[in-house]
């Protein structure tokens, strides 16, 4: 399973509707009743189903659909998430990068609608930005088909565990990472390590973000005595 | 084990305490997120300076002060009279191929032997009322829905909500309420799914109760048959079809208007509150990708919306055939509920069969118009329905509509409660049922006091 | 200076953000946090919203909101 996040206006669903032609329905997210379009592929003899996260600018959410994005990514645990970004804008895609990065390692950035950015005079060194990142960096025209290819294997590749990633970490300021460091070790007894991020909890705990208990009540199934 | 739940009321407190407090640590989470964005892209990005900023050049004049609001609106009537000049001819080609299918059905029955009910009940109530529905439906949704997902895919649809943001601030709800509204075109049910990018909850309830005002595809097909007809004779040819689209624009002009007042209601009483923030994108223009819109506007637009007009109009044919065959003393079931709801739909200035074609359409607004055919021709002389003309004939001689029943019947059909699936959307999007409730009565009671006071003012003035 | 008074065509450095809530977390989300580069690129036909290029995207902005940053004119 495959998950496409990417700001709003960067030719995300363009993405989706390349990859998936017209295999693709709108579907429910068990648990939340929002409806999301999901699709399928199929590249080298591999089955993939691309679900459509809401267009996002941020995952510390602060709309509705937001928060469907982020919870879909922390608790649905997609095999990989494709991370749509707009060339001309980088700095603001790559803030939205980098917060999926702080969740799952196993990022792949599609960098889209270069021919647009290129038009703009704006041009993007590709190799550098995957080594400041971490991850691998494809980029797409998807209104021409340019990159699709590439944007698959890339996917078929840290999927079946070919490629590694390992994303660059963000680095808080001294306060922040000794309240970081403080919380991690009361969550450490209460979560098993395997279902989430336990730095990337610690934060938004720090962050105040209440919304983000009821979702781990709900999506982990843990004991609600346990967390509020 | 209850570590977690020590930490973070202990947090949580000190947040609430001091709201400076968490400001600063959240502010230090976000920024040191966009610092580190910023660095990187300034590491790997390289501009080149002195290119035109075409986007800046169209914006200007898309949202300039004199022509920003004379462009929304030529836009609006370009895509009508595109759609209903070209729906023109493919329509009647449909209705005289799907009729002359009728006679061979017929024929069939006929040789067959089969009983005079069977053929009736399916020939002449299911068939022909598919025969409609796909005559008069598909072809301005084959049109209207890919020139619409056109200004969509440019990125000319947030524009509109820029410039009319200042209108929907003044009447106390959200600017992309617009951007709900130009879906509800399409289809009110996805208008207001789409009132989900309306984060503020009163306000998102006020976009949805509205979404009704602005026609969708389904009473499109009405509104455009009958502007046609009743434009038709007032001036000729090549003008008529700029006449009807004018007469089209002004019917969606009086929704828009509607949409703003009730919505200035809405938020004056029971859904007080302040606005809440604004923050629209205006994206870059873009290229748009004709080739996938054409698929997707009829694929997920066209056919989905016409599979679902056929699945409730077969048996609402059918039905209607069985009211207009079944007699009670001399009068058959359909003449003895028009003659019921007559008195009624009089003040209004409908008559009987046509507030009887709207409440069995309760399930689609489509089959509205097919209904009131159906309603006549049952209890009038039996026609060939191939053409305009031949429903004019209809309307206008043999059952005495004048322009002011045609008036009515739009402003009826633009006003009226929202479709089946679009009360069931609103439901699964408000969970309540207050809302719901209010969704059907607010348009209804909207409709019937708009028709009550032109109708009773054409009165006093003498053109009843 | 409140970010509203900056005139069309001007551009400016984002110094701090006011408010408190989802409103102004939207608002830090969308690209308006403390030193960064603003410029009000244009207002709607009737003077309110305005929309202004924030790390390189076009963001309309409400006058109520525009009142909550505060900017250092350039």
């Amino acid at each position: 399973m495959i998950a496409l996040v990417g700001n709003p206006n960067t030719g995300k669903s363009t993405i989706f509707n390349t990859l998936t032609g017209m295999r693709q329905y709108t579907g429910n997210w068990p648990g939340k009743t929002v409806l999301q379009t999901q699709g399928f592929y199929r590249f080298n003899n591999r089955h993939y189903k691309l679900v459509d996260l809401p267009g996002s600018y941020s995952l510390l959410p602060s709309s509705p659909d937001e928060e469907v994005a982020r919870d879909f990514i922390c608790f649905a645990r997609p095999d990989c998430t494709i991370v749509v970004a707009d060339a001309a804008c980088l700095e603001r895609n790559l803030n939205l990068a980098l917060q999926v990065m702080e969740i799952t390692p196993r990022v792949v950035l599609c960098l889209n609608l270069i021919d647009e950015a290129k038009r703009k005079g704006i041009s993007v060194d590709i190799l550098s930005l995957s080594k400041e990142l971490g991850v691998p960096v494809v980029p797409t025209v998807a209104l021409n088909n340019y990159g699709i290819e590439d944007l698959k294997k890339t996917i078929a590749a840290l999927v079946e565990g070919k490629l590694e990633c390992s994303p660059r970490r963000i680095e808080y300021d001294d306060e922040v990472e000794r309240l970081v460091e403080d919380i991690e070790s009361h969550i450490n007894p209460i979560i098993p390590r395997s279902l989430i991020n336990f730095r990337w909890l610690a934060l938004r705990i720090i962050d105040g973000d209440s919304k983000l208990l009821e979702a781990i009540r709900s999506y982990l199934h843990l004991e609600g005595e346990i967390l509020i | 084990m209850n570590a977690l739940k020590e930490v973070i009321p202990s947090n949580a407190e000190h947040f609430t305490e001091d709201s400076l407090r968490i400001n600063k640590i959240s502010d230090k989470i976000v920024s040191s997120i966009y610092r580190e964005a910023e660095s990187i892209a300034d590491r790997v990005v390289s501009q080149e300076k002195g290119k035109i900023d075409w986007d800046r050049r169209v914006d200007d004049v898309l949202t300039s002060r004199w022509l920003g609001y004379p462009i929304m609106l030529l836009l609006l009537g370009v895509v009508l009279w595109l759609t209903i000049t070209g729906a023109n001819y493919p329509s009647q080609l449909l209705a005289q191929g799907l009729f002359w299918g009728q006679d061979r059905l017929t024929e069939f029955f006929i040789w067959a032997g089969s009983p005079g009910w069977l053929h009736g009940f399916l020939v002449l109530g299911v068939y022909r009322s598919l025969a409609w529905v796909i005559s008069v439906m598909l072809p301005p949704m084959a049109i209207f829905f890919p020139l619409f997902t056109l200004l969509e895919d440019l990125g000319y649809l947030p524009r509109v909500a820029f410039n009319l943001d200042n209108f929907f601030r003044q009447a106390g709800c959200h600017g992309k309420q617009a951007l709900s509204m130009c879906m509800g075109f399409g289809c009110n049910a996805a208008g207001v799914i789409s009132c989900r990018i309306i984060d503020s909850p009163r306000e998102r309830v006020i976009a949805i109760l509205t979404n009704n005002f602005v026609p969708c595809n389904g009473r499109f097909p009405t509104l455009i048959a009958l502007a046609a007809i009743f434009t038709a004779g007032a001036v000729s040819g090549t003008y008529s079809n700029l006449l009807a689209s004018a007469a089209v624009l002004g019917i969606i002009l009086i929704g828009i208007f509607t949409t703003f007042t009730i919505s200035y209601l809405l938020s004056r009483t029971i859904l007080k509150g302040i606005p809440s923030s604004f923050a629209l994108e205006l994206p870059p223009y873009r290229k748009p990708r004709v080739g996938q819109i054409i698929v997707r506007s009829i694929l997920d637009r066209t056919l989905f919306v016409l599979k679902r007009a056929i699945i409730v109009a077969a048996p609402a044919g059918g039905i209607a055939w069985i009211m207009a065959n079944i007699y009670i003393g001399n009068a058959s079931i359909l003449t003895h509920t028009a003659g019921f709801l007559d008195p009624f739909a009089a003040l209004l200035g409908l008559d009987g069969i046509i507030l009887m074609a709207f409440i069995l359409g309760l399930p689609a607004n489509e089959i509205v118009l097919p209904l009131i055919i159906m309603g006549y021709l049952c209890t009038g002389s039996m026609l060939e329905m191939d053409s305009l003309q031949a429903l004019k004939e209809l309307l206008v001689v043999q059952h005495g509509w004048t322009p002011l029943t045609a008036l009515s019947v739009m402003l009826f059909s633009l006003l009226h409660y929202p479709c089946g699936t679009t009360i069931l959307t609103i439901y699964k999007e408000t969970k309540s049922h207050k809302w719901t409730l209010l969704a059907v009565l607010i348009p209804l009671s909207v409709a019937c006091i708009v028709c009550f006071l032109l109708n009773q003012t054409a009165l006093v003035l003498g053109f009843g | 200076m409140k970010l509203t008074e900056l005139a069309v065509g001007k551009s400016g450095v984002i110094t701090s953000v006011a408010g408190g809530g989802m409103q102004r977390r939207r608002l830090l989300d969308l690209g308006f946090i403390p030193g960064s580069r603003v410029e009000n690129v244009r207002c709607s036909p009737t003077g309110n919203p305005t929309a202004y290029l924030i790390k390189g995207t076009l963001i309309a902005l409400r006058r109520e909101e525009s009142d909550m940053l505060f900017v250092k004119m350039l």
